[in-house]
C-alpha cells in the first residue's frame, strides 16, 4: 500500500515538474508547481514526517507560490506576446545536469539507505523542534540571521528613507 | 473489528458535518440578509413564497439557489477558458476541505468502540487547517487574473496580499494556544479545555490567551475577506472584485466557499478560544460547579449537551460575522496592511513572548 | 426608530481608549443590536413599505408616465399643434398632423409618439399644450421593458390609459 501511493505521488511530482518547465504559459507553469509541491508534501506524510508535510504546503504552495503568480499577474503577458522558446544549448544542458542529478541521487540512496519504516514520532511537531532547538541549532541560529538580513535588505530597497 | 462498520463511521461523520455545515450556509445566506435588513430598519427578504407561506423569507436561499442554475453560464471573451473555469474549484475545494478537523463533539463509544466526532484527528491538526485555508487565495488570484478585466485583476492582487499578510499573523496568534495545551491536535486543545482554571473560571481559550482571542478572531476576519476586511470586493471602489466576471452556479460557488469559510473559521474559533464541544462546568458525571456542588446528569444528556454547546458556540460566531459587518466600515487598503504588519504581527510575536515567559517562570508545565 | 439629527464631537485626537478600536467597535455592536433587538420586536414600526401592493400616495403634481385625453366620442383632444413637441427640451416627441374628418376639428395627430427613453419629465409639454390634451398625471414610473422599441409610446397607448 505504502509503495503503491509512493509511486503514485513520486509519478505525480515529477510529472508536474516535468509540466513546469514545459509550459509555455506561466501561470500554468505556476499551477503545474502547485501540484508538485503538493505531491512532495504527500511523500512527506507518506514517512509520517506529517509536520514537515503540513510546513511544506503552507510556506511553499501557500506563500512562495502566491507570491510568483503576484508577479505573473502583475507583469501579465499577453498570450500573443508570450515568448517561443526554441531548444538551445542552454535547454540540451538543463537536460544533463538533470541527468547528472538523478545519477547522483541514485548514488546517494545507495549510500544511505532510508531507515525502513521510520516511527510515527519523528515527523511530529515536538520531534522536530527538539532536533532544531538541539542538534541543529547552529544551522538554525545562521538561518535565520540570514533571513533577518534578507528582510532588512528588502526595507531598505523598498524604503526611499529610513 | 469489522471493517464495514469502520467505512459506515467514517461515512456517517462525513455526512453529518458536511450536512451541518452546508445547512449552515444555507441558513447563513438568509441570517446575512436578514439581520442586515433589521440591523438597518429594513424588512429584508421576504418575497419567495411556497404554497402562500414567505415565513420571513426563508425560502430566499431556495429561490437563490434555483436561479444560479439556471442563469446562463457565460464566459466573457477575452477570459483564459481553462483557468477561468478551474478558478471557482480552486476557491470550493480548500474551503470544503477545512471542515476535515474540527471536533463537534467528544469521543464516544458505540459498540466497544471510541469513534472521535471529527472527520479526520491528524496530528498537526491546527497546521492542516492553515495549509489548506492558505490555498483558498488561489481561488481570488485565478479568478481575478483570468477574467481579463481590470477590477478582478485589482481585486485578486489586493486579497493574495491580504490573505498573505494576514496568514501571518493569524498562524502567530494561535501559537499561544498551541503552547498552553501543549498540541496541535484540535482534539486534545479541546479536551485540554475542561479543566478548571482556579477552581472557578473554565480553562477556555479567551480566557488564558485573551490577546490571542482578539486577533486571531481579526485575522480571521481578514482571511475570510469578510467586512471590515472586504477589500477584495470592495463594491464602491472596484465594482465586486475577482468575482465580477463570473455568473450563474461559477459565482455561487464562490459565494459558497466564502460562507463555508466562515462557518469553518467559526467552528475553529469557539474550538480553539470557547472550548469546543466543552460545557462550562460538566464533566464526565454531570455538573461539578466550584464550590463542591455537584449535580449528575446521564451520559446521553452529557453529550447532546456538549454538542448543543458546540453548535450554540458555532452558531455564535455566525451570527458575529453579520453583526460586524453590519456595524464596522471597510477599512482603505493601507489601513489594512499597515494593521496587519505593524500591529497584528508585532503583537502577536508579544503574545507568544510573553505567553513562554509565563509557562517557564510561572506555571511550569501549562496553567 | 425616530431619526434625529445628533451633534458628534470630532476632535483631532483620538483618545487612548478610542485608538485601541475594539472598545469603540464594542459600542458600535451595541448600537447596531439596538437597532436589531427593537426592530424584531417592534416589527410594525419598520418604515418600509410593501411597495407592489402598498403604493405610497403620489403627490398631486407628481409627473408620471404621459397620457393623451379623448374628446367626449373617443377621438384624441390633441388638436396637433406642435406646441408641446416645440416646448420639449428633450426633443422626444414626434407628431405628424393629418386633416380631422370632422369638420369642427382643423387637424389631429396620425402619429403621436413619445420616446420614454430620452423624456425627462420636465412637464414642459403638458404647459405648454393650449388644449389641455397631454397630461403627466398618470402616477406611473416608466415600467421597463426589454427592448428600446417598446418604449417609444405610440398614439393608441398614450390614448390608452
Ligand atoms: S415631459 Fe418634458 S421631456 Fe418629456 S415629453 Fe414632455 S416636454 Fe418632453
Ligand atoms: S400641444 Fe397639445 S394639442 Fe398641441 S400637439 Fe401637443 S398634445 Fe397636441
Amino acid at each position: 500500500m505504502e509503495l503503491i501511493l509512493f509511486i503514485l505521488f513520486g509519478a505525480i511530482a515529477v510529472g508536474g515538474a516535468i509540466m513546469v518547465v514545459t509550459r509555455r504559459h506561466p501561470m500554468a507553469s505556476a499551477l503545474y508547481l502547485i501540484l508538485t509541491l503538493f505531491a512532495v508534501a504527500a511523500l512527506f506524510a507518506l514517512r509520517q514526517a506529517h509536520f514537515l508535510a503540513a510546513i511544506q504546503v503552507i510556506v511553499y504552495a501557500g506563500a512562495v507560490v502566491v507570491l510568483f503568480i503576484f508577479v505573473i499577474m502583475l507583469v501579465n503577458v499577453p498570450e500573443n506576446k508570450l515568448p517561443m522558446e526554441r531548444v538551445t544549448g542552454m535547454r540540451l544542458l538543463g537536460v544533463v545536469a538533470a541527468g547528472l542529478l538523478i545519477l547522483e541521487s541514485a548514488v546517494l540512496a545507495r549510500k544511505f539507505a532510508m531507515p525502513a519504516g521510520s516511527t510515527a514520532d519523528a515527523g511530529s511537531v515536538q520531534a522536530v523542534g527538539r532536533a532544531l532547538f538541539t542538534d541543529y541549532l547552529l544551522a538554525f541560529e545562521i538561518t535565520s540571521v540570514l533571513l533577518l538580513s534578507a528582510v532588512i535588505g528588502a526595507i531598505a530597497l523598498a524604503k526611499k528613507k529610513i | 473489528m469489522n471493517p464495514l462498520f469502520d467505512i459506515a463511521v467514517a461515512v456517517a461523520r462525513v455526512a453529518v458535518f458536511f450536512a451541518f455545515v452546508f445547512g449552515l450556509v444555507v441558513v447563513m445566506t438568509w441570517v446575512e440578509r436578514k439581520g442586515a435588513a433589521y440591523i438597518q430598519d429594513r424588512r429584508g427578504p421576504n418575497r419567495a413564497r411556497i404554497l402562500g407561506l414567505t415565513l420571513g423569507g426563508v425560502f430566499h436561499p431556495l429561490a437563490d439557489a434555483l436561479k444560479f442554475l439556471f442563469k446562463e453560464d457565460f464566459i466573457p471573451d477575452g477570459a483564459h477558458r481553462l483557468f477561468y473555469q478551474l478558478a471557482p474549484m480552486f476557491a470550493l475545494a480548500p474551503a470544503i476541505m477545512t471542515m476535515a478537523v474540527v471536533p463537534f463533539g467528544p469521543p464516544v463509544t458505540i459498540a466497544g468502540k471510541t469513534i472521535a466526532l471529527q472527520i479526520a484527528d491528524l496530528n498537526v491538526g491546527i497546521l492542516y487547517l492553515f495549509a489548506v485555508s492558505g490555498m483558498a487565495v488561489y481561488g481570488v488570484v485565478l479568478a481575478g487574473w483570468s477574467s481579463n478585466s481590470k477590477y478582478p485583476l485589482l481585486g485578486g492582487l489586493r486579497s493574495s496580499a491580504q490573505m498573505i499578510s494576514y496568514e501571518v499573523s493569524m498562524g502567530l496568534s494561535v501559537m499561544g494556544i498551541l503552547m498552553v495545551f501543549q498540541s496541535v491536535r484540535l482534539s486534545e486543545i479541546a479536551l485540554g479545555q475542561g479543566e478548571l482554571l482556579y477552581g472557578i473560571l473554565p480553562k477556555w481559550g479567551v480566557f488564558v490567551q485573551p490577546l490571542g482571542f482578539v486577533l486571531f478572531l481579526t485575522a480571521l476576519y481578514a482571511e475570510a475577506n469578510r467586512t471590515p476586511f472586504d477589500l477584495p470586493e470592495g463594491e464602491s471602489e472596484l465594482v465586486a472584485g475577482y468575482h465580477l466576471e463570473y455568473a450563474s452556479f461559477k459565482f455561487s460557488m464562490f459565494m459558497m466557499a466564502e460562507y463555508i469559510h466562515m462557518v469553518v473559521g467559526a467552528a475553529v474559533v469557539s474550538t480553539l478560544f470557547f472550548g469546543g464541544w466543552q460545557f462550562p462546568y460538566l464533566a464526565d458525571k454531570g455538573f461539578a460547579f466550584p464550590g463542591g456542588i455537584s449535580v449528575a446528569v446521564p451520559a446521553a444528556a452529557v453529550l447532546i449537551l456538549r454538542i448543543g454547546s458546540f453548535v450554540g458556540k458555532t452558531l455564535f460566531f455566525c451570527w458575529l460575522y453579520v453583526w460586524v459587518r453590519w456595524t464596522v466600515p471597510r477599512f482603505r487598503y493601507d489601513q489594512v496592511m499597515r494593521l496587519g504588519w505593524k500591529v497584528m504581527l508585532p503583537l502577536s510575536l508579544l503574545n507568544i513572548f510573553v505567553t513562554g515567559l509565563v509557562l517557564l517562570f510561572i506555571d511550569k508545565g501549562g496553567f | 426608530m425616530t431619526i434625529g439629527v445628533k451633534k458628534v464631537a470630532r476632535p483631532e485626537q483620538m483618545s487612548f481608549g478610542e485608538s485601541l478600536y475594539l472598545l469603540e467597535i464594542m459600542k458600535g455592536l451595541a448600537v447596531t443590536m439596538g437597532h436589531f433587538l427593537h426592530n424584531i420586536a417592534h416589527n410594525k414600526e419598520i418604515p418600509t413599505i410593501e411597495y407592489p401592493e402598498v403604493r405610497r400616495t403620489m403627490p398631486a403634481r407628481f409627473r408620471g408616465c404621459h397620457r393623451l385625453m379623448k374628446r367626449p366620442d373617443g377621438s384624441p383632444r390633441c388638436v396637433a399643434c406642435y406646441m408641446c413637441a416645440t416646448a420639449c427640451p428633450a426633443k422626444c416627441i414626434t407628431i405628424v398632423a393629418g386633416e380631422s374628418p370632422d369638420p369642427a376639428v382643423e387637424k389631429y395627430p396620425v402619429r403621436f409618439d413619445i420616446d420614454m427613453l430620452r423624456c425627462v419629465f420636465c412637464g414642459q409639454c403638458v404647459e405648454a399644450c393650449p388644449c389641455d390634451a397631454i397630461r403627466m398625471d398618470t402616477g406611473w414610473h416608466t415600467p421597463p421593458e426589454d427592448t428600446r422599441e417598446k418604449l417609444i409610446y405610440m398614439i393608441d397607448k398614450l390614448l390608452e390609459k
